[in-house]
């Protein structure tokens, strides 16, 4: 794993005192809130509904064991027992008090890790690939680079006022599981002649006008990328907006002035900056690559993971949707889920995360990932291992079988927590759960992303969800507005709107009839919900969200 | 145009602990929607909230939201400030647990 170096210690650790010095002159009044308010954000600490939040950066989704229990620590002693794993590899604190911050802060820089540039209008936590150096589909580990942007944007002098927050994401894989195309930069691994590169897309994002991003450059030589990423947000530092916030995302440049002319700005930029960059860039990736080189992979018999799935029906189940393929031959990568029946989205308990890490720790060469579906991965299992891990897990009420499945659900914190909501979304989400597994059928229908956000703002991802929910305030009561056929991988989509929205207490049944829908018009059950919605388009789902609608139209065609 | 004005509470959050507060009649702060203020007329209203405004050193991000009398006090009209007034409904966390609001 990347060490911090001197440099990176030092600087971390003199962020901390000086939020402890701006603290105290809070508490003692010689700041304003408007003085002090852009201060606490630069170090991650919002005000919600209920209390403060602060918001802690997992770069590129890695944990050692030894950071994942020091969060539980945090979670024991200054907050209230459990964290919530975020869509943006974070993990926000829900109840933390302004005093206790600075120690927070302190707790976190004893195991590396910080809160900086997780909120203002700066280049945000960059997030890769959950499965980066595992996946057994991926042309290279994207973390190197992810960590190279994250020391060249980490208080960039030029970038520290952009017009808008900027968020970069990274896959090493050709099956995207980063979401690269909804954020402000995605990069994508490739090789050309044998060449390694990356194809960069800009402009992507969602929020409340939701953009796929595009294709700006399609093979950019893999020494270049430092140059490039500097002359595309420097380029957009100028010319985005800065006079309506809703206008100043990148999305939103790039489409108001075209790709072309966007693309011509950034390789003339990219031209002069390139220069500048003399190749030490590319020193600090070889030194950061070996920091990253992968763990000593034994080889182990994986007998007993075959036996235990052929012995087990619980455990078999399990192993279907939680362990995915490793690049290693016997070794699999396990998908923890946080989504128990019922449960919050996304929460860990202070114990779970000890007893993650202490799984990470005896099984799994000291690693952890946190996804931006709000799961816990093991990225390298032996597979003979497996079984073991699983009943560890199932005694933490952490071996949910659902990895994939209606219920694995992602859940911005909504109405519950965020003082931007317009809506809940973690009960939908509850529900929603504990609906089907009354119902016993999400293995039966698959796989099926739901995505819920609490507002507009789209944080829980609900645009690119193959079900997508939006909570809004109506007239003073909470309304669920459904989109269907979003997709987040690399044939990203935007959903499209069903219809009128639904209430608080009607917004489970209409999902229930969406999927009951759908069971009845697949061709197969190798057809899956986005594939079938592919096919059919909306009408069969709006007819059955909106059964009285279909009755009037079937009077009025006899 | 004048509309009928909707009775009120001030509201913010705490500085220290940022739980929510609401300003009574006497001008200190309670943690509890049935002990506030209701106010009922407009100047008042604003008379309240730049009182307390004023106190940067205690709360945070005061406003007016809208409220009704109740039997026990004033009562929260908009389900957002029924969420702040009571705490998240995922876990028995917030005012709700709170003993000194039973
Ligand atoms: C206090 C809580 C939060 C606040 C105030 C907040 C605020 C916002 C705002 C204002 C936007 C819209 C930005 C724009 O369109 O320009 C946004 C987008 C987003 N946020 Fe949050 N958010 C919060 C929590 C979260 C959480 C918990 C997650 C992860 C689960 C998250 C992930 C995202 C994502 C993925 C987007 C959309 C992608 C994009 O930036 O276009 N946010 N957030
Ligand atoms: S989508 Fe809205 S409600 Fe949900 S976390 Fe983001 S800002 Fe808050």
């Amino acid at each position: 794993m990347y060490k911090y170096s001197d440099f990176d210690e030092a600087f971390v650790r003199s962020r901390v005192a000086q939020f402890r010095a701006q603290v105290a002159r809070r508490l003692d009044g010689s700041l304003t809130e408007d003085e002090f308010k852009p201060l606490r954000l630069m170090n991650g600490l919002y005000l919600q509904l209920h209390a403060y939040m602060l918001r802690v950066a997992i770069p590129y989704g890695t944990l050692s064991s030894r950071q994942m229990d020091r969060l539980a620590d945090i979670a024991d002693r200054w907050d209230r027992g459990y964290g919530h794993f975020t869509t943006r590899q974070n993990i926000q604190y829900n109840w933390p008090k302004l005093p206790d911050v600075p120690d927070m802060l302190e707790a976190l820089a004893d195991v590396q890790m910080h809160a900086i540039q997780t909120s203002g209008n700066t280049i945000r936590n960059v997030t890769a690939d959950h499965f980066a150096g595992a996946a057994a589909d991926e042309i290279a580990d994207p973390r190197p680079v992810a960590e190279l942007i994250r020391q060249w944007s980490t208080d960039h002098p030029e970038f520290q006022f952009l017009p808008r927050k900027f968020k970069i994401a990274i896959t090493g894989s050709p099956n995207d599981r980063a979401v690269t195309r909804a954020h402000d930069i995605g990069l994508r691994m490739v090789e050309r002649d044998g060449v390694p590169g990356f194809e960069v897309v800009v402009g992507g994002g969602l929020g409340r006008t939701p953009m796929i991003g595009q294709v700006i450059r399609d093979f950019l030589p893999r020494e270049d990328l430092l140059p490039y990423l500097e002359a595309i947000v420097s380029v957009y530092n100028l010319l985005g907006r800065r006079d309506n916030k809703y206008k100043a995302r990148i999305k939103i440049t790039v489409h108001e002035h075209g790709i072309e002319a966007i693309r011509e700005k950034v390789e003339a930029r990219f031209a002069e900056l390139r220069g500048g960059f003399d190749g030490v860039d590319q020193t600090w990736l070889a030194e950061i690559e070996n920091a990253f080189a992968a763990p000593a992979f034994r080889d182990a018999d994986p007998a007993p993971y075959l036996d235990a799935r052929n012995a087990d029906p619980v455990f078999r189940a399990w192993s279907d949707t939680n362990v995915a393929a490793h690049r290693h031959p016997g070794y699999g990568i396990v998908s923890i889920s946080l989504k128990a029946h019922g449960a919050t989205p996304g929460d860990a308990s202070s114990a779970q995360m000890r007893v993650m890490a202490d799984l990470a720790r005896r099984y799994g060469h000291d690693e952890l990932r946190v996804s931006h579906e709000q799961n816990i991965i093991l990225p390298h299992v032996a597979l003979a291992d497996i079984p073991a891990v699983h009943a560890e897990l199932r005694q933490a009420g952490l071996a949910t079988a659902n990895i994939g499945l209606v219920s694995d659900i992602i859940a911005c914190p909504g109405m519950d927590y965020c003082a931007l909501a317009t809506a809940r979304s973690i009960p939908v989400a509850q529900q929603i759960a504990e609906r089907f597994a009354e119902l016993k059928t999400e293995h039966e229908i698959g796989p099926l992303k739901i995505k819920i956000s609490g507002c507009i703002n789209a944080c829980g991802h609900h645009h690119v969800g193959h079900i997508g929910i939006l909570g809004l305030d109506r007239a003073g009561v909470e309304n669920y507005q459904i989109t269907l056929g979003g997709d987040g991988t690399e044939a990203a989509a935007i959903g499209e709107r069903a219809g009128p929205g639904f209430a608080y207490d009607q917004i489970v049944p209409a999902i229930e009839r969406l999927i009951g829908a759908y069971l009845e018009h697949r061709e197969s059950p190798e057809e899956t919900f986005l594939e079938t919605y592919r096919r059919l388009g909306m009408a069969p789902f709006k007819a059955a969200l909106y059964p009285e609608d279909a009755k009037k139209e079937t009077a009025r065609a006899a | 145009m004048s509309r009928k004005f909707t009775p009120k509470v001030v509201t913010a959050n705490d500085l220290v602990e940022g739980d929510v507060v609401y300003l009574t009649e006497a001008g200190a702060w309670t943690r509890r929607h049935a002990a506030a203020e209701l106010i009922e007329d407009e100047a008042r209203a604003a008379d309240r909230l730049a009182l307390a405004e004023a106190q940067t050193g205690t709360v945070v991000g005061a406003y007016l939201a809208d409220a009704r009398p109740g039997p026990h006090g004033p009562e929260p009209v908009h389900f957002r400030e029924a969420f702040r007034s009571r705490g998240p409904s995922n876990y028995f966390h917030g005012k709700q647990a709170e003993a000194a609001n039973v």
